[in-house]
């Protein structure tokens, strides 16, 4: 990249708790993310750590139990007036960023499709709906725009299912519809919530190269949250991993997938399942992840981490600098802490990676 | 060996949307399920994979062909008895959990109701401990029981759908993307729980995905499903080693591998059935060895196992 990139999302310090039957959640306990322009986030991590929450705070959409305790949420845009300008998301009412953000500038995919379509409406229909709205399209210039974005995102026979209702398709032809409907309003930002979790991997890489085409052409930044480990190797520029509501490492995509140095990065890599061994079981990170109904002290990853030190029990690790742009957050990486390896399961695992790609280099 | 537990024969699923146009979701259909076994269907997204699973589970009045579980024919109008055992002795896992729990109930009748309507316990306290022990199984807390299903996560809310099929100890489970909303580690959780299950109860798994390195994982045998025709189907070795057609060799090509510098790089095989000049239609099972048949013409099945 020539010129540097410029922040377009900085997320700071968010926390957030919900309110429920039970007590209070904590689940969001500061969490600081950013992404430049035309870049491509990935978050990954255990689930319920925060990951959804965190991007429906972006998006004005969070619960009716939710509490924002503290944090800013920044987009920096260029107004109609040729003008950049920075705006808090958090300072703004639901319905200011329903008429002037969401949809249009910010887009979201979310995690479960059928909730974000409306049943007894034509996916034609829903489609075409933002296009009105906020672009004040014609009937007609819509109605092509809607059966070439259904196309786009492989739905055959796109002229037919037009008339479909979202029970009609099946569950990847929802989310497909839900891709369609954020790519309508040409945004800014698009935030996918596992976009791809329901499609098998052809339809899965042929989603992500559409959206890799229109982020070249656009300019548009993408924040993906995933599960699948293959997909953000094949997308993401950084990665940020989560952990009980906080981030615990962040770096670019090679060095998550090559020198990770948290623990729980460690154990996620290592959980996948590898296609070239045999094994009878498969690893899962011991224990469960904490109950933020009761905040841990310390390291909310101790109880689970085989290396955990004392201090681990008594205060939680500031994030460690590795490299300009690798951070972690584990006491292992303290100066005066032991000199402890990744485990060495996954160092073959990742040896065997990176012969791989000596081999196609 | 033994009987199978599941014989699904010839299985057609139409849908008629208007007087000019039906989708043809499941065209011809048969394989068969044995006791304690992890039969895997993967294929293209809108191949007919939910479809064969809400057939099988009867939601679906089958169009033509037949499914026998456990040696009764559910295929027509259940009686009142056949109707009793299917719904305690099969369980689907659904592939939308928002959409198919029940969003006004607390979790802890989300996962009991079963247990209510078939009765399956002494006392309250039994009934608690039974929803407790199985939340800790999948992961989740018994704090987590007094919660409404908005109030979780994606993946939190998958295992409370998992939990309520769990529960029951069924003869069969159609698992329909059960696990495609957690995280890796979760993921190994659950699907080393689904095995200690098996091991323990002998039931047996109907696996829908589209991960094909956790079905490889945990299946004994792969049915490949395009366009509502089961292409090809094997045990995991014939089919991972030994892929014959060519949906399935595009198929396995595609696999995202978990490593970025390969991947930025990589190209999978294309697959484009309109341009390919197959026509499934004509196609008929043609034994590869073993287990292993792939659907094809004469001449097809000649070329493709030339090929190699
Ligand atoms: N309305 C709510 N009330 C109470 N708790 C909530 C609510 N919404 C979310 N939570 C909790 O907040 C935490 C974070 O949820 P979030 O949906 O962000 O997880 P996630 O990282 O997206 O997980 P997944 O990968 O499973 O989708 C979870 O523990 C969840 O149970
Ligand atoms: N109730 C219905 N009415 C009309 N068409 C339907 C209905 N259910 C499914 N279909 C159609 O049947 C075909 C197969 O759908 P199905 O849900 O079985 O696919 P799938 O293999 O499960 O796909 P995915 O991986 O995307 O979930 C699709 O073309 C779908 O549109
Ligand atoms: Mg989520
Ligand atoms: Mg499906």
């Amino acid at each position: 990249m020539s010129e540097t990139p410029k922040k377009i999302l900085d997320i700071k310090n968010l926390d957030i708790s919900f309110k429920t039957n039970a007590g209070i959640v904590h689940a969001i306990r500061g969490v600081s993310l950013d992404l430049c322009k035309g870049e491509t986030v990935a978050v990954v991590g255990e689930s319920g750590s925060g990951k959804s929450v965190t991007m429906k705070a972006a998006m004005g959409l969070l619960d009716s139990n939710a509490i924002i305790n503290s944090g800013e949420i920044l987009y920096t845009y260029t107004d109609k007036d040729g003008n950049e300008v920075t705006t808090d998301l958090l300072k703004l009412s639901r319905k200011e960023l329903r008429r002037d953000f969401n949809g249009q500038r910010i887009a979201m995919v979310f995690q479960d499709p059928m909730t974000s379509l409306d049943p007894t409406m034509t996916i034609g229909k829903q489609i075409m709906e933002g296009m009105f709205l906020h672009k004040h399209m014609e009937k007609e210039a819509a109605r092509k725009r809607a059966i070439e974005l259904l196309d786009l995102v492989g739905i055959p026979e796109a002229e037919k299912r037009f008339k479909n209702y979202p029970h009609q398709l099946s569950g990847g032809m929802r989310q497909r519809v839900v891709i369609a409907i954020a790519l309508s309003a040409d945004p800014d930002i698009l935030i996918c919530d596992e976009p791809t979790t329901a499609l098998d991997v052809t339809i899965q890489a042929r989603i992500l190269e559409l959206i890799m085409d229109i982020q070249k052409k656009m300019k548009l930044s993408v924040i993906y949250i995933t599960h699948d480990l293959g997909v953000v190797a094949k997308v993401a520029d950084y990665v940020n991993v989560m952990y009980a509501g906080k981030i615990v490492e962040v770096g670019n995509v090679n060095e998550i997938f090559y020198e990770p140095k948290h623990p729980y990065t460690w154990g996620l890599l290592s959980s996948m399942p590898d296609l070239d061994t045999d094994d009878e079981r498969l690893y899962s990170i011991p224990g469960s992840p904490p109950n933020l109904l009761h905040e841990p002290k310390g390291d909310a990853f101790a109880a689970r981490n085989q290396f955990a030190m004392a201090i681990d029990e008594k205060a939680e690790p500031p994030m460690f600098q590795i490299s300009c742009t690798h951070f972690a957050a584990t006491w292992l990486l303290h100066p005066d802490a032991p000199k402890v390896e990744m485990p060495p399961e996954l160092k073959t695992r990742i040896e065997r990676a990176q012969k791989e790609v000596a081999k196609i280099l | 060996m033994s009987e199978p537990l599941l014989k699904v024969e010839n299985l057609k699923q139409h849908f008629r949307i208007s007087r000019s146009y039906t989708v043809k979701a499941v065209n011809g259909v048969s394989f068969e399920i044995y006791p304690g076994e992890t039969y895997g269907l993967v294929g293209e997204s809108g191949s007919g994979k939910t479809t064969i699973g809400r057939s099988i589970i009867r939601l679906y009045n089958p169009t033509e062909g037949r499914i026998l579980f456990d040696g009764m024919d559910i295929t027509g109008r259940l009686e009142g008895k056949t109707r009793e055992t299917l719904r305690e002795n099969m369980q689907m896992i659904f592939q939308d959990p928002m959409a198919s729990l029940n969003p006004r109930k607390k979790v802890s009748d989300i996962i009991g109701e079963g247990l209510d309507i078939h009765h399956r316990y002494q006392s309250r306290e039994d009934r608690a401990e039974q929803i407790s022990a199985m939340l800790r199984k999948v992961g989740l807390s018994p704090e987590h029981a007094s919660r409404y299903p908005h109030q979780f996560s994606g993946g939190q809310r998958q295992r409370v759908g998992i939990a309520r099929a769990l529960i029951m100890n069924p003869k069969l489970i159609i698992a329909d993307e059960c696990i495609s909303a957690l995280d890796v580690s979760i993921q190994a959780q659950v699907v080393n729980l689904m095995k200690d299950i098996q091991e323990e109860t002998s039931c047996a798994y109907l696996f829908i995905a589209h991960d094909l390195s956790m079905v490889k994982y945990i299946s004994d045998r792969i049915g490949v499903l395009h366009l509502g025709y089961l292409v090809e189907a094997g045990t995991k070795e014939e089919i991972f080693s030994n892929p014959v057609h060519p949906y399935t060799k595009s198929l396995l090509s595609a696999i995202p591998h978990p490593n970025p510098e390969v991947e930025k790089r990589r190209k999978s095989i294309a697959y484009d059935y309109a341009s390919s000049g197959i026509d499934y239609a004509k196609g008929t099972e043609h034994t590869v060895g073993g287990t292993h048949t792939v659907l094809a013409t004469d001449e097809e099945f000649e070329k493709w196992t030339n090929q190699r």
